[in-house]
């Protein structure tokens, strides 16, 4: 059963079930291209790659996530404005030539801060990601193999599960003080059970499987079974889950930052400029647009990634499931 | 089934002691010395004795733990470091208010999603199909209070349908007081919650409608209607609940941000202005009945479908 969403509780569960239907084809298939035989331990990956390539969604996601990276890297060289430089003789203006989207309360200009907000936002799902891969994946994979460690860090992510993220996430920067860094880390928190609880399914399932058995005869060491043949059996089911979680990432920094919880002024994300936004509602509404498009489009093209991510992994076409 | 709502009570005790365990050691996370953490920069050295000595910070952390957990359970989560205010009594104040926001945002959202998902499903592939597809990935895009805030700009500014913030008890101004507070934050909640129940159904019931059982009912010469409402939603219930249960979690944390966008004093605000403040206590309870509510619809989730499947009362 499909379980799609960009909201983080209701994908865990399912996906986690899922863990062990999505599995790469074990047997090579016909038509390797000659002359390259080290490709052939990377067949499996290269039949997605086509799958995923025929998805006209996830290309125009790809394409708009890659635009979006370049533009970020590229912030202080593409903004037309020094995006903390206040004019105050022009605030809270519609788009003008000079101007493409408009100024904002301060007389700074929308569009340069929109650029280096794409900065930051990124920076942010980085470092969520990263703080909850290696929490979540690293233990998940060991507690698939051993059971103590298993009965403890299960506990520990059912309690950390039933918490609503914003909240867990809000709580943490209470104690912590504001700033995008401890957001993100609060965040990366709080996701890594889930990452936690789809690789350990993904390694309970291997760990019976005949291979690792085999391997494990031979005289693999723990490590190496775990490194070396069950994460790359579990990353597929792991990347899908990771490119959804930049999407739910993206969702809550914003919020937070909306909250004014999250970056801090001067530096501003998207969900900062709605906060501002938000201030002058009445005067200028339009002012809403641009951020809340940007993280709209950010999220759906991380969700729509996602999906055809988990659609060529699982060798399924565009049958709408 | 009264000894199967036991066992799952009983299996949520571990998990909710884990969590208070969490929300205490929120409390030791404070850099440096919590005490002068939370009695100020510029506070004296008496302050933070007294404040050492309000916290219970001289005592060892077993100890204090297992305070902080006697207490709680008789329902005394201690008292806000700002007000002076219970954080029990706090908390008491403003659930209600979010439980009437999410209980017609939820409310919304089944009324819309069963029948699009119902109707997905049944004709699968179709252009009203593609058109629930696209339609609930496009609103599982959208952030609830980004939806609050386009809410607000269309049907309280420019129309001027609506109330754009505030709230009202049914008791003071009867219940259109009330529900014209709440539709415009009940839709922006309900946003993402209908899209993913909408997928759910849909999912779930064009499983249902593969089996053979549905096709028997079809040979019968049973209108469709019935087919699907009688027979096939009733077993795709289980993965609908469950997913209803799941958008508990879901409430609470939109409410956080919808709350503040209409300005409803809500369990949202009230988590927002407690970090505002670093009330620590007061952010403690606010986690811990967050928790407490999670996991209560979990349960609920759990005897539902104990109810609707009698195969898992084991």
């Amino acid at each position: 059963m499909s379980t799609d969403g960009v909201t983080g509780a209701a994908t865990d569960d399912g996906v986690a079930g899922d863990g062990d239907v999505i599995r790469e084809p074990a047997t090579p298939v016909p038509g390797t291209r000659a002359g390259r035989p080290r490709r052939a331990r990377r067949f499996g990956r290269s039949r997605a790659m086509r799958e995923l390539r025929r998805n006209r969604g996830v290309m125009v996601a790809v394409v708009f996530l890659f635009f979006l990276l370049v533009i970020a890297v590229l912030a202080p060289v593409v903004s037309p404005y020094d995006p903390d430089a206040q004019e105050l003789r022009a605030q809270l203006q519609g788009p003008t030539g000079e101007h493409l989207l408009g100024t904002d309360g301060f007389g700074r200009d929308v569009l340069s801060r929109l650029i280096h907000s794409s900065r930051i936002t990124l920076l942010a799902v980085v470092q969520a990601l990263a703080v909850a891969v290696v929490l979540g994946i690293p233990i998940g994979l060991l507690s698939g193999f051993v059971p103590w460690v298993d009965r403890i860090v299960a506990r520990v992510a059912d309690a950390l599960l039933s918490v609503p993220p914003i909240v867990l996430a809000l709580a943490v920067v209470g104690v912590l003080g504001p700033g995008l860094t401890n957001a993100m880390l609060a965040l990366g928190i709080v996701m890594a059970p889930s990452l936690f609880r789809l690789a350990r399914s993904s390694a309970a399932t291997a760990s019976k499987e005949l291979y690792i058995e085999a391997c494990r005869s031979v005289g693999c060491s723990r490590w190496r079974l775990i490194w070396r043949h069950v994460l790359p059996n579990a990353s597929s089911p792991l990347l899908v889950q990771v490119t959804f979680f930049a999407g739910v990432i993206i969702l809550a920094e914003a919020s937070l930052s909306f909250l004014g919880l999250g970056v801090q002024p001067p530096d501003s994300s998207w969900g900062s400029m709605l906060r501002d936004a938000f201030a002058n509602i009445y005067e200028a509404p339009g002012h809403l647009v641009a951020p809340a498009l940007m993280i709209m489009l950010t999220i759906l093209a991380f969700a729509q990634l996602g999906d055809g991510l988990r659609d060529a992994f699982e060798g399924r076409g565009a049958d709408g499931r | 089934m009264l000894k199967f709502i036991s066992q799952r009570v009983l299996m949520a005790v571990p998990v909710l002691l884990l969590v208070s365990l969490f929300t205490f050691l929120l409390l030791d996370l404070l850099p440096g010395d919590a005490a002068v953490a939370i009695a100020g920069e510029n506070a004296t050295e008496e302050q933070i004795a007294l404040t050492r000595e309000r916290l219970g910070l001289d005592s060892p952390f077993l100890e204090r733990f297992w305070n902080w957990v006697s207490s709680a359970a008789q329902g005394d989560l201690g008292t806000s470091l700002y007000t002076g205010q219970s954080v029990t009594e706090a908390i008491g104040e403003r659930l209600p208010v979010t439980a009437s926001l999410g209980l017609v945002a939820l409310l919304m959202a089944v009324v819309v999603a069963i029948p699009l998902g119902a109707i997905a499903a049944t004709r699968p592939g179709s252009l009203a199909d593609r058109v629930v597809i696209s339609a609930t990935s496009l609103a599982m895009a959208v952030p609830p209070f980004v939806l609050g805030l386009v809410l607000v700009v269309v049907f309280a500014i420019q129309l001027q349908f609506l109330p754009a913030t505030g709230y009202t008890a049914i008791a003071e101004e009867g219940l259109w007081g009330w529900l014209s507070h709440l539709i415009l934050p009940a839709i922006a909640v309900a946003g993402i919650m209908a899209a993913e129940l909408a997928r759910q159904t849909r999912g779930a019931l064009l499983d249902a409608l593969s089996q053979s059982y549905v096709r028997t009912a079809k040979a019968r010469g049973l209108r469709p209607p019935t087919v699907v409402g009688k027979h096939a939603l009733k077993n795709a219930a289980t993965p609908i609940v469950t997913v209803l249960a799941l958008q508990i979690g879901h409430v609470l944390g939109a409410a956080v941000t919808v709350e503040f966008v209409f300005a409803i004093p809500g369990f949202g605000s009230l988590a927002v202005n407690a970090v505002n403040l670093r009330d620590v206590p007061l952010i403690q309870g606010v986690v811990f009945v967050s928790a407490l509510v999670v996991l209560a619809a979990n349960l609920l989730a759990d005897v539902v479908y104990g109810y609707l499947n009698p195969k898992l009362r084991v």
